[in-house]
């Protein structure tokens, strides 16, 4: 609800969305009562957006340290060295609710958003992911959201020359009325030249640049981000950016050249909250305060309000932290580029935020106050009453584990779920996103994990971004590790080591007991996951109150990986390689078939499960995987996921055009054996010769592998046997198949035409 | 041998073109468009990218920047000028290609591996290209339908103007008439095509076919003269 819109009987502090105690709070810190500008600029800052009120007590929880690490949480993204006096800095964000109201806009400043992130710490970007959530789309609002989203990332992304080279696609109903859009941002930057958003030093001068300020995105974050959606969200409508890549473009530029010629003291780039959040930010990290001088800010408009000045969310400007005596030299910097820039502001020693307009003091608030000292909402957290938890290990499958398959035809099941839109190829997506820009691109959109070269050196960057919302709805904390551990998995394959993880955290609303006991929990699988797999979390951005009339989202932490693999000789690739290397399934198969492609397909068991994750084997999987791609034992390496084996088998043939003939052990039902998704298993192919030093490799990790057959043919045969087969076979009725037996071109076809198929677009 | 890439604001693919130039042996310089001198370089490149952001129409600004000045000039004086993507779309702008570019037939942006087939082997451009061989690269544009009236297509094609077309499975990802892909002017010496070479520079990204097409213009000038055909 926007202030105009709210009845003026209901007090300033509760239309802007701050609670009485709030208030009070304010009140204490202050001195005195706020006046109406002081009000609106605690509103956004203390909004659950920018203040992560109510989720900053979980996040302290997880690991954050690495020997690696040169910036974590707290910064504008996290950044960690790969050596050779080279860093990255990446962060994962979310632009859900402006994508619900305005597609093309909200998702296109979201990836403006998230660059200039980057770009604040100094890094130049090289890599974007999106990872997208939206209802099913068999309705005509979703197609439009799905082409409004897509086309807003290719927008921006496109034209400001970064690559988009991964992401997800996920269809879940529970997004319906409240869609994902996640964007993830890698850049790289020079260890000694990373850049922080402070201003250390009283007496320097805080220099806007970029586009002038509008009244769009008024209270953007306070209004969009930190409530849930009620009926008639598109009055919301102002309260969404507009972006603009091309002057984004140039303020990348400007940035870079600002940071590496060492003219600037501190940079920060305006997001949520505006000027307001900028200048108390830095000088809150500086312990330093800052008078601003309102009449200075370049508009748009020339009669906006102060406080539609301060909180304005207009895109593509930064605020550069600058001496007096380098002035002229960033002046002309941002000359030269077209973009305009002016001093707003001093640096003062005194702590406090101070604005001046008119020529007069019309705000003066200690940056603390609204940058760092924000009270923390505590919220009660309460497990729904009834849950179905993954089944203890040791603990005996249930009997009628994996009854829908009886009677299906394998085949066709795989057909069918490599058609699903959340298996199938997501070309369609990509094919309107450059990838190759900065001809730095190994590997983009097409498989689990996008490879880009470091230029001048033999290393490359491995870049991952998953989710297991499905999972999450049985389990959150599970749904959570299993998203760590899918995405570390996606690295392993390929044979580089994580780095670091950012994630993006999206929920319902906190007030709800079950929403904010499913955030906790989600928080707690994190920790755990990263801490048994040795991943510092480096940064993230949590986003609450993903809701609408329609219901609440599936708990969704998505989680982003970047990667290094030291020698680029040595990647390993999804696709099989050669004809007759022989095919391996590493790790252990185990029961449960909730939360999977193949139970959204043919449904599961009423009481059925989750598969468990046991996060001890997971790490020898990826350190034999790694090992394995070291000692170039390996043709190929896929992770199972979504759809199971069947399908991770079927993507290495499809993307390779060969073939593949295989038996597969059924120990609990062939169901879990060809579609379940237990963690911690992935699919490889090698040489004959190299199998006596992998299963070496493995045994002294005690990890299981078992040689199911091997590559070849224009078919992929996958037969059944061991007593479970045996058990399903006698329950199967005449003329169904006892095998998978398809035609690679019949796969290949389901596969590309999953999204076409849905969205009723050509291929 | 000395090549400009020149940066529009809004120009992305600058330092990718620089890098393939360098790659194929040649000295490299970014030149800003608002200089109107060239510093006597020996071929010029358009990158790719949204000069001045493309709002309005591909390169319809691009053309009124003060270093369009210094590439006509040097296309006049029989200097090599090659346009990429949004540089092929800059020079139609300028007048110094035919054609137009319109949306895709789509109207979506894409991005895609192509095959080209090379019409000519004979200009300063192609004339490292073995016989036969169909070059893979990347399109990545959102207005590369190329145009122009059907009598004007028929003169293109009978003067050998036509030097890339779409071809292969991949086939025509546009809607560009006749499948072209690029075109060179009646001297010769300016060349532009959608697809881009300098990001299948090297067998690690992909294909490394574009570098036929940069050693063919960096070794024009370099080591083959003698061999160039001075005009098409």
């Amino acid at each position: 609800m926007t202030v105009a819109e709210a009845p003026a009987s209901v007090a300033l502090h509760r239309r802007l969305g701050l609670t009485d105690a709030e208030l009070e709070s304010i009140n204490e810190r202050l001195g005195r009562a706020p006046n109406d500008l002081e009000l609106a600029m605690f509103s956004v800052m203390w909004s659950e957006h920018c203040s992560y009120k109510s989720s900053k007590r979980l996040l302290r929880t997880l690991p954050t340290a690495g020997s690696d690490v040169l910036a974590g949480p707290g910064e504008n993204a996290g950044v960690v060295s790969i050596g050779d006096g080279l860093a990255v800095a990446f962060k994962i964000e979310s632009h859900n609710h402006p994508s619900a109201v305005e597609p093309y806009q909200g998702a296109a400043t979201g990836v403006g958003g998230i660059l200039r992130d980057i770009v604040a710490m100094g890094a130049r970007p090289v890599a974007l992911l999106d990872a997208l959530k939206f209802g099913w789309p068999d309705d005509r609002r979703t197609r439009g959201l799905v082409d409004g989203v897509v086309r807003g990332v290719g927008g921006y992304g496109n034209c400001v020359g970064v690559p988009t080279v991964g992401g997800e696609l996920l269809f879940d109903p529970t997004y319906t009325g409240n869609p994902l859009v996640n964007v993830m941002c890698v850049g790289v930057v020079a260890s000694g030249g990373i850049a922080h958003a402070i201003a250390p030093t009283p007496g320097s001068l805080a220099v806007l640049f970029g586009s002038p300020t509008g009244r769009d995105g008024i209270g953007g974050a306070s209004v969009l981000a930190s409530a849930s959606f009620v009926e008639g969200s598109a009055a919301m409508r102002p309260s969404v950016q507009i972006g603009d890549p091309f002057a984004g473009k140039l303020l990348i530029e400007v940035t870079l050249e600002l940071v590496e010629n060492g003219l600037v003291e501190g940079m920060q780039d305006l997001g949520a909250a505006g000027i307001t959040c900028a200048t108390s930010e830095v000088a809150d990290r500086g312990g330093t305060g800052i008078r601003l001088d309102l009449d200075a800010v370049p508009l748009r408009e020339p009669d906006m309000q102060p406080f539609e000045i301060m909180i304005s969310e207009s895109q593509e400007r930064m605020l550069a932290i600058v001496r007096p005596e380098r002035l002229d030299e960033v002046l002309a910097v941002c000359r030269r580029w077209a973009l305009p820039a002016v001093v707003v502001g001093e640096i003062t020693g005194d702590g406090d935020v101070v604005v001046v307009g008119g020529g007069t003091e019309i705000a003066r608030i200690p940056a603390r106050a609204l940058a760092s000292d924000v009270p923390e909402q505590l919220h009660q957290s309460a497990p729904p009453t009834r849950r179905r938890l993954a089944p203890a290990p040791g603990e005996t499958p249930l009997a009628h584990d994996g009854l829908p398959e009886r009677g299906m035809d394998p085949g066709a099941v795989l057909e069918a779920l490599l058609g699903h839109p959340n298996v199938g190829s997501r070309a369609w997506v990509t094919t309107q996103y450059d990838q190759t820009v900065g001809t730095d691109t190994i590997e983009g959109c097409e498989h689990a994990a996008a490879v880009l070269r470091i230029k001048g050196s033999r290393r490359a960057l491995v870049i991952a971004t998953d989710s297991q919302p499905a999972v999450a709805q049985y389990d959150p904390a599970l749904g959570a590790q299993m998203a760590v551990a899918e995405c570390a998995r996606n690295l392993a394959v390929t044979g580089a080591r994580p780095l670091g993880l950012t994630n993006c955290l999206n929920f319902g609303d906190p007030n709800v007991p079950e929403a904010y006991w499913q955030l906790t929990e989600s928080i707690r699988g994190l920790s755990e996951a990263a801490m048994a797999l040795g991943i510092p979390v480096t940064g993230g951005n949590v986003s609450l109150y993903n809701e609408s009339p329609l219901g609440r989202i599936a708990p969704t932490a998505q989680i982003g990986m970047v990667g290094l693999l030291d020698d680029i000789d040595t990647l390993v690739r999804p696709q099989f390689r050669n004809e007759g290397d022989i095919i391996v399934l590493l790790g252990e198969t185990g029961p449960g078939m909730g939360g999977s492609a193949y139970e959204r397909l043919a449904g599961a068991a009423p009481d059925d499960r989750p598969p468990s994750l046991d996060l001890v084997r997971e790490a020898a999987l990826h350190t034999v995987l790694r090992r394995a791609a070291a000692e170039r034992l390996l043709g190929s390496a896929q992770d199972v996921s979504a759809g199971g084996v069947a399908v991770a088998v079927a993507e290495s043939a499809i993307w390779s055009g060969l073939g593949a003939d295989l038996l597969l052990e059924v120990s609990i039902s062939p169901a879990a054996s060809l579609f379940g998704e237990s963690p911690g298993r992935a699919i490889v192919s090698l040489a004959p010769e190299h199998w006596s030093s992998l299963a070496r490799l493995c045994a002294s990790h005690r990890l299981a592998a078992r040689r199911l057959g091997a590559v070849g043919g224009n078919r992929l045969r996958i037969g059944l046997v061991g007593v479970g087969a045996t058990g399903a076979a006698e329950e199967r009725g005449a003329g169904v198949a006892d095998e998978l037996d398809v035609a690679l071109d019949e796969l290949k076809r389901a596969w590309t035409q999953a999204l076409p198929r849905v969205l009723g677009v050509r291929a | 041998m000395r090549v400009a890439v020149v940066v529009f604001p809004g120009s992305n693919c600058d330092r990718d073109a620089l890098h393939a130039v360098q790659l194929a042996g040649a000295e490299g310089e970014l030149v800003w468009h608002e200089t109107t001198d060239l510093h006597g370089a020996d071929a010029v490149i358009l990158p790719g990218g949204f000069a001045h952001g493309d709002y309005l129409r591909a390169g319809a600004i691009a053309r009124f920047s003060p270093i369009m000045g210094a590439v006509r000039a040097h296309a006049q004086r029989g200097g090599l000028l090659l346009g990429i993507c949004n540089g092929f779309q800059v020079l139609t702008e300028a007048g110094l290609l035919p054609g137009v570019l319109r949306r895709n037939a789509t109207l979506r942006f894409e991005h895609r591996w192509v095959s080209l087939s090379v019409e000519r082997r004979d200009t300063p451009f192609t004339w490292r290209v073995p016989d036969v061989i169909t070059l893979r690269m990347p399109i990545a544009h959102g207005e590369g339908n190329y145009w122009l009236p059907d009598d004007q297509l028929d003169e293109l094609e009978a003067a050998g103007r036509v030097v890339f077309r779409y071809t292969g499975p991949e086939g025509n990802p546009n809607g560009s008439a006749r499948d072209i892909a690029g075109v060179i002017d009646a001297t010769g010496r300016v060349c532009g095509l959608m697809p881009h070479p300098e990001r299948a520079s090297e067998a690690l990204l992909g294909s490394d076919d574009g570098m036929l097409l940069m050693r063919s213009l960096v070794e024009s000038v370099a080591a083959a003269p003698a061999r160039v055909p001075a005009a098409a």
